[in-house]
């Protein structure tokens, strides 16, 4: 599992890292845990619709930030969950863009177990840092 | 981590009880502290605090133009910037407003109604009564709200609150003055809201949300009131009577909305304002610079949404219990006592250091608690004091209480909740929810929860003990108890 929920320090919340060989499918772990945290079981999600994402930030972390951001604000603008299967990450130090396609469908009660409301993305010990192997994300969503 | 603990045990050493259920962190504690940090708590209390509550109320006094002190309330916990139940007053011409020390749910709150049903009427009807609940008040992730607006409609939710609400048929005109504003705070302004923030919120209108949020039914037991006279006087008046208490906030726009601020007023704190603090989460703007004033603008939007939330929830559960009881809402007694917020920042005026002063008082869970006498209590209250709703878990109860004289030590504010003690994971891997739900239904507990996960998530272990809660209110002066409230019906998201 390219990512694992640890205790979060604020205890009313959810922390997560998440690792990848590089940044991009260390963004698309911390996706996948962002989904996990709003739905039990993610593989019941079918790719129905589609919404392009698209985000830009001045560091790594504000970007993972932004990007975990569109998975927030589809799930309550338009009811949708999205799983998020690549990101590609491009820039340098001060100007960094992150593309993705999330692939989704609306809440269905009859089918998904739905867990927690995130609120927001936090900055709370955001860190995005390359690491002997790759690069790890640590998170924590405001529940 | 070890740094951190170290630090947080060298402040914890450093605090001196200087009042019964009151402990005082001085300046010299931490460098750049501006004012004394304050905890409320008792010795258990204190002694059971985490780390993150001494590092942040201490950080919470670096702020610039904090009056008096940084204060932390005995449900405080760690939170982002502001530990939970932190409570700072800032100088409004220099000092600043951040949006840490409001939380991400803007006007997070209770609301408390009374009905005129004993629970030996209720008790049989109870199962039917849950359910009715659970299917029509939305609540989870996901839910959509109970009113289809547009974007102008919403607009003027953001603006109008409960106000707006009452106006349309959602609820009666005596609900306005049983809520903190009038339902509606003057000066929100839905052009300092990002597009996103009211594309989030827009369909979330009488929606309940899960996590802590939830809309319990509660028994008022004869032996549970403390203060006889002054529950009959906030309509508590029937051995073992029913009432219905939620709490819930402003949801996704309230959430954007603090997200869009913090992440704006950050990377300006230092480069444009001069401001250096060792926290992220405590970003802020000086109050009258254009982003402050920006950020209260929308925080005020956010405030009214969720008074409008509450609001639409009120009139959907009064329709449920009509519904199943075939007797008219008036019929049935369902005023309401009161409804309170936790997450804000207000002009207020207080007295400090013998002068009457307008502050902006930041509460972030913590709930106002005004003293007997004060303007804006309802009038037909004021003799009494401001009602105060403080929640448990759904497996201890809540408490209604007073705002009294001493609470002005402070800024008339005091507890939201009994805390959280335990992590989301920590409280699902001790326990179950089905298992969970399955206990409470044999005590008497009618639970329904659109997330097991959640519900173990929000068992009674993972929460401080609201009685104790309670009486480090009381002992610290900042409210006193009315009646403790026992639940028999939950519903959760």
């Amino acid at each position: 599992m390219p990512y694992r929920f640890v205790d979060a320090a604020p205890t009313a919340d959810v922390g997560f890292v998440a690792e990848g060989p590089d940044p991009g499918t260390c963004f698309a772990a911390a996706c996948a845990a962002t989904l996990a945290t709003m739905l039990d079981n993610p593989e019941s999600l079918r790719p129905s619709v589609e919404r392009p994402l698209h985000v830009e930030a001045e560091s790594l972390d504000l970007l993972l930030l932004r990007l975990l951001e569109e998975l927030v604000f589809y799930k309550d603008a338009e009811h949708l969950f999205l799983a998020v299967d690549a990101v590609r990450v491009v820039g340098d130090d001060g100007a960094w863009q992150a593309t993705a396609m999330g692939r989704g469908e609306a809440v269905d009660r009859s089918r998904h177990r739905l867990a927690a409301d995130v609120k927001a993305v936090t900055l709370h010990g955001l860190e995005v840092e390359p690491t002997a192997t790759g690069w790890r994300a640590s998170v924590v969503l405001d529940i | 981590m070890a740094d951190r603990s170290e630090r947080a045990a060298r402040l914890r050493q450093a605090a001196v009880r200087v009042a019964d259920a009151v402990w005082e962190i001085p300046p010299a504690a931490k460098p750049g502290m501006r004012v004394p940090a304050r905890i409320h708590a008792t010795p258990e209390i204190f002694a059971a605090l985490d780390d993150g509550v001494f590092e942040q109320i201490t950080n919470v006094a670096l702020l610039p133009g904090i009056v008096g002190a940084a204060i932390c309330m005995p449900d405080g916990h760690w939170g982002y910037g502001f530990p939970i139940g932190g409570v700072a007053a800032m100088h409004p011409e220099s000092g600043v407003i951040s949006p840490g020390g409001i939380g991400f749910d803007i006007n997070c709150g209770m609301r408390l109604v009374r009905t005129s049903l004993a629970h030996a009427e209720v008790r049989e009807r109870l199962r039917e009564l849950v359910d009715a609940l659970y299917a029509r008040v939305p609540a989870g992730v996901g839910a959509g709200g109970l009113l289809r607006l547009d974007d102008d409609d919403f607009r003027a939710v953001s603006v109008g609150g409960a106000r707006w609400c009452v106006e349309r048929g959602f609820g009666w005109p005596e609900d306005l003055e049983r809520t903190e504003e009038g339902g509606a705070i003057r000066g929100a302004d839905p052009d300092k809201v990002s597009a996103r923030a009211l594309a989030r919120g827009r369909d979330q209108v009488g929606t309940l949300g899960s996590g802590n949020h939830y809309l319990e039914i509660q028994v008022v037991k004869p032996e549970n009131v403390v203060d006889p006279a002054a529950a009959a006087a906030l309509g508590l008046d029937i051995p073992d009577q029913v009432v219905v208490m939620f709490h819930c906030g402003s949801r996704g726009f309230g959430h954007q909305i603090a997200s869009d601020y913090v992440q704006q007023f950050a990377p300006l704190m230092k480069r444009k304002f001069g401001i250096d603090l060792p926290d992220r989460d405590l970003a802020c703007a000086p109050f009258r610079s254009e982003e402050g004033q920006a950020y209260f603008a929308a925080m005020k939007c956010g405030i009214n949404m969720s008074y409008a939330n509450r609001q639409v929830i009120l009139h959907r559960v009064r329709e449920v219990f009509a519904d199943v009881f075939r007797r008219d809402p008036h019929d049935l007694g369902m005023h309401m006592v009161y409804d309170v917020a936790h997450n804000t920042a207000k002009l207020e005026e207080h007295v400090v250091d013998g002068r009457r002063r307008t502050l902006l008082v930041h509460r972030k869970g913590a709930t106002r608690a005004f003293g007997p006498g004060m303007q804006d209590v309802p009038a037909a209250y004021r003799s009494l004091g401001q009602p105060v709703i403080i929640g448990g878990s759904m497996e201890t109860g809540s408490y209604l209480l007073l705002g009294v004289p001493s609470g002005s030590e402070a800024f008339f504010t005091t507890a939201h909740g009994s805390g959280r003690q335990m992590s989301r994971r920590e409280a699902k891997r001790r326990f179950e929810g089905r298992s969970l739900q399955h206990k409470l239904e044999q005590r008497g507990i009618y639970v329904r929860a659109v997330s097991f996960g959640g519900l173990a998530e929000e068992a009674g272990g993972a929460y401080k003990d609201i009685d104790a809660v309670v009486e480090a209110t009381r002992r610290a002066g900042t409210s006193r108890p009315v009646a403790r409230l026992v639940p028999i019906g939950n519903i959760k998201g």
